[in-house]
């Protein structure tokens, strides 16, 4: 009899009592106008936003004091992510170095980079973007082919990275380069670097996506020279960490939470009085994510124990894309409206034009939703 | 260790002991022949005495009933696990019904005993006062085992409106009977004229009922979520070791990505489905019961058609016979998702409640869903 490690057991109430300071603070930045719940989503970019969420102590959670953070469990961080990502605040400039990122570089940076870098990412005044994908290696991360060599205490890097998040807008990348052969088992000779984007070297080309937004970017090293004490790992274990930091991005509540304010947009417009065709959709829609919130609870459970639990994370991603994919094609059948990403006032129509351009990208980031199930089908046995 | 750190480890223990002893009795007395005899679709229907009587003995009947009240007094999580089992075993039995029944009768005050007892779906039946007591009036379909139970747990209104919860003697006659697609007994029984006695006619438990469900209807809802979860469970892991048994084209069907890609969308339906069940489980005899068990069974009986079709798809014509047990998982799945109310149903009730709240009201209405202070 196969089973998952979910149970269904309550978070700790010191855990849950985190969650009336976290409302508190992102009501109050809503009221204050800052953010526009069905315009913005956990990658809109907004530095001064980042900035008051660090000074109000919901950045760097789990870092140790003495690196500037707040020395609290997984699972508080995980109740004041999924109110962020429930209130649709714009995190973009936090989200990548408070989930991955900072811990990384804490687990396995080097005194100065932590001592550099960490109590800057604690106080929402540092941005990291993901410096993994490459024009010719995309799900195959192993044919990564931009390379650093060693030069005294410098390392020096050329290639290019590419689909970089925010590129033009954060302060590093944690990038993943080749520093020697791949070996047998194509896993060998990887290495992971902090890349200061303000340091010479560095060219970023914009890449427009589907709404006309600037996220993307393609990023050129050119001989671009980085200290050794900015690498993360020991030289050629980039592809272990890399496994270890996929372990985070996949499992939260931002894997199944994307598109959140279009289902209260969404309830909203349908009103107190659904029909039934309505309720059937809406209430199969709240019946997913309900099982979604208790299974990635459980996986943040797990995690806090020093648990990886990677079919389990697999699992709430590929569940979790699945729905966030849904929402819009169901909403669009409840409500006969005509998308548009300039519907002034009206908050369903823009919602639903937004989400829709967005969509796509939910079951290719962090890991396409093939690459997923065959995640899956190992921790099944089948490979 | 505190004296309570105490009682919670012995309580483990209790319920260790009773998952183990399910799991022995139904090893022992659930051999393919007996699953045969009771099915319905294929043979006569037989009423398994013998292991009705041994599960009887091991007191599993009141299992979830408390101690205080003289049954095992699981943990309701426990009492789930032990249903599960039960769907996963395809036990031809009404004991998931009897367990629920019995704590839901002893729930509302009355005294429960170890019979076979069988939760009445499709409403509530009239009843009127009576001499010395109450006589019903209506004629109630699709009973499980309805023929073959001591007595019956039914929702019922009087003329007033007024909702009871109604324990009864099983009528002797059955006017009809059917089966589920399973081959389960599903029998109709004519009730009126049946008397009940005052101490029969309770009030259900201010937590099974809500939003215009009745008590019986809701628990009937849970006991199905838990068994579909153990025919889920059934139905993947058979489709796993065929995947990894059967060979063709010179290599396991589980090396071919296509495979790997449907056991890994399935193993997702039936992750969602376990951890929806886990809440309602958590959930019994809390206010939040109705609307966790409404998820349950709208989410398990969304994964029961996914689920049973990629199972048959990867057993290929092996699994479209009676000789492959593959059949009594998904035949149950086909049934149970649309007994106690169809996961469509479920699904408005939900949907309903939501809008009626608007959408500022979700977030907090998950939370506290989950247990959290929403």
């Amino acid at each position: 009899m196969h089973s998952f490690r979910f149970s269904a057991e309550p978070l700790p109430p010191e855990v849950e009592a985190a969650r009336a300071s976290i409302r508190a603070f992102l009501d109050a930045e809503r009221e204050a106008g800052h953010f526009v719940p069905h315009r913005t989503s956990w990658t809109t970019f907004d530095a001064a936003f980042s900035r008051r969420a660090g000074a109000a102590g919901f950045i760097g959670l789990t870092v140790p004091e003495a690196y500037g953070g707040h020395a609290r469990s997984g699972l508080v961080r995980f109740v004041v992510t999924e109110e962020m990502l429930a209130a649709g605040a714009p995190c973009g400039a936090h989200w990548i170095a408070d989930r991955q990122s900072g811990p990384q570089i804490l687990r396995h940076g080097t005194e100065a980079a932590k001592r550099a870098i960490l109590p800057r990412i604690c106080r929402g005044e540092c941005a990291f973007g993901i410096g993994m994908s490459e024009p010719n290696s995309g799900s195959d991360l192993a044919a990564v082919r931009t390379r650093a060599v060693r030069d005294g205490d410098d390392w020096v890097i050329n290639g290019s990275k590419i689909w970089t998040t925010n590129a033009h807008q954060v302060d590093y990348l944690l990038a993943l380069v080749r520093t020697g052969e791949p070996g047998p088992d194509r896993h060998g000779g990887l290495t992971q670097f902090i890349v200061d984007m303000a340091a010479p070297g560095v060219t970023v080309r914009p890449i427009l996506d589907l709404s006309g937004h600037h996220e993307f970017n393609e990023v050129f090293f050119t001989d671009y020279r980085v200290p050794d004490a900015m690498r993360v790992g020991a030289e050629g274990d980039g592809w272990n960490l890399v496994t270890e930091e996929l372990a985070f991005e996949r499992s939260g509540p931002d894997r199944f939470l994307s598109d959140y304010r279009l289902l209260v947009e969404l309830v909203d417009r349908i009103g107190p009085e659904p029909d039934r065709f309505q309720a059937v959709e809406t209430g199969r829609m709240v019946a997913q994510l309900t099982a979604l919130l208790g299974m990635s609870a459980s996986v943040a459970r797990l995690l806090d124990q020093g648990i990886v639990p990677g079919v389990e994370a697999a699992l709430v991603k590929d569940v979790g894309n699945g729905f966030e994919r849904a929402v819009p094609e169901i909403a669009r059948r409840l409500v006969p409206v005509e998308p548009s990403l300039s519907a002034q006032g009206d908050a369903f129509r823009e919602a639903l034009g937004g989400v829709t351009l967005r969509a796509p990208s939910f079951t290719l980031r962090g890991g396409t939703r093939e690459v997923l199930r065959g995640v899956i089908a190992r921790g099944l046995g089948l490979r | 260790m505190s004296r309570m750190d105490h009682a919670v480890e012995a309580g483990d223990m209790v319920d260790g002991i009773v998952l183990d002893q399910v799991e022995r009795l139904l090893a022992q007395h659930l051999t393919p022949a007996l699953l045969a005899a009771c099915d319905g679709a294929v043979d006569a229907t037989a009423w398994p005495a013998d292991l009705w009587t041994a599960l009887a003995e091991s007191g599993l009947p009141l299992a979830l009933v408390p101690e205080a009240e003289d049954g095992i007094g699981l943990a309701a999580t426990t009492a789930a696990r032990l249903i599960r089992r039960c769907g996963w075993a395809a036990l031809p039995l009404p004991l998931p019904e009897t367990v629920v029944g019995a704590a839901l009768w002893s729930a509302a005050g009355g005294d429960a005993n170890a019979d076979a007892l069988s939760l009445v779906p499709g409403g509530p039946v009239r009843i009127a006062p009576h001499t010395d007591g109450f006589v019903l009036d209506g004629r109630v379909a699709q009973v499980p085992w309805g023929g073959s139970v001591a007595s019956l747990l039914l929702d019922a209104v009087d003329a007033t409106g007024e909702p009871h919860l109604v324990r009864i003697a099983a009528p002797g006659t059955i006017r009809d009977t059917h089966h589920n697609l399973a081959g389960e007994p599903r029998d109709t029984l004519d009730l009126t004229g049946c008397t009940v006695s005052t101490d029969e006619v309770r009030a259900a438990p201010g937590w099974a009922t809500g939003a215009g469900v009745p008590a019986v209807e809701a628990v009937g809802a849970w006991v199905r979520a838990q068994q579909m979860v153990g025919a889920l469970e059934s139905c993947l892991g058979s489709a796993l070791d065929h995947a990894q048994e059967r060979q063709q084209f010179g290599r396991p069907l589980a090396k071919f990505q296509a495979i790997q890609h449907m056991l890994a969308e399935a193993a997702g339906h039936v992750a969602a489905a376990s951890a929806a069940a886990d809440l309602a489980a958590a959930c019994w005899g809390d206010p939040r019961f109705v609307l966790a068990t409404a998820i349950a069974k709208a989410r398990c009986g969304e994964a029961a058609g996914h689920v049973a079709a990629i199972g048959h798809q990867i057993h290929g014509a092996m699994g479209f016979t009676q000789e492959h047990p593959l059949h009594r998982a998904t035949r149950r799945l086909w049934s149970w998702r649309d007994e106690f109310g169809s996961d469509a149903l479920w699904q408005e009730r939900i949907g309903r409640a939501v809008c009626a709240c608007g959408g500022a009201a979700l977030w907090p209405m998950l939370v506290r869903l989950r247990g959290g202070a929403g």
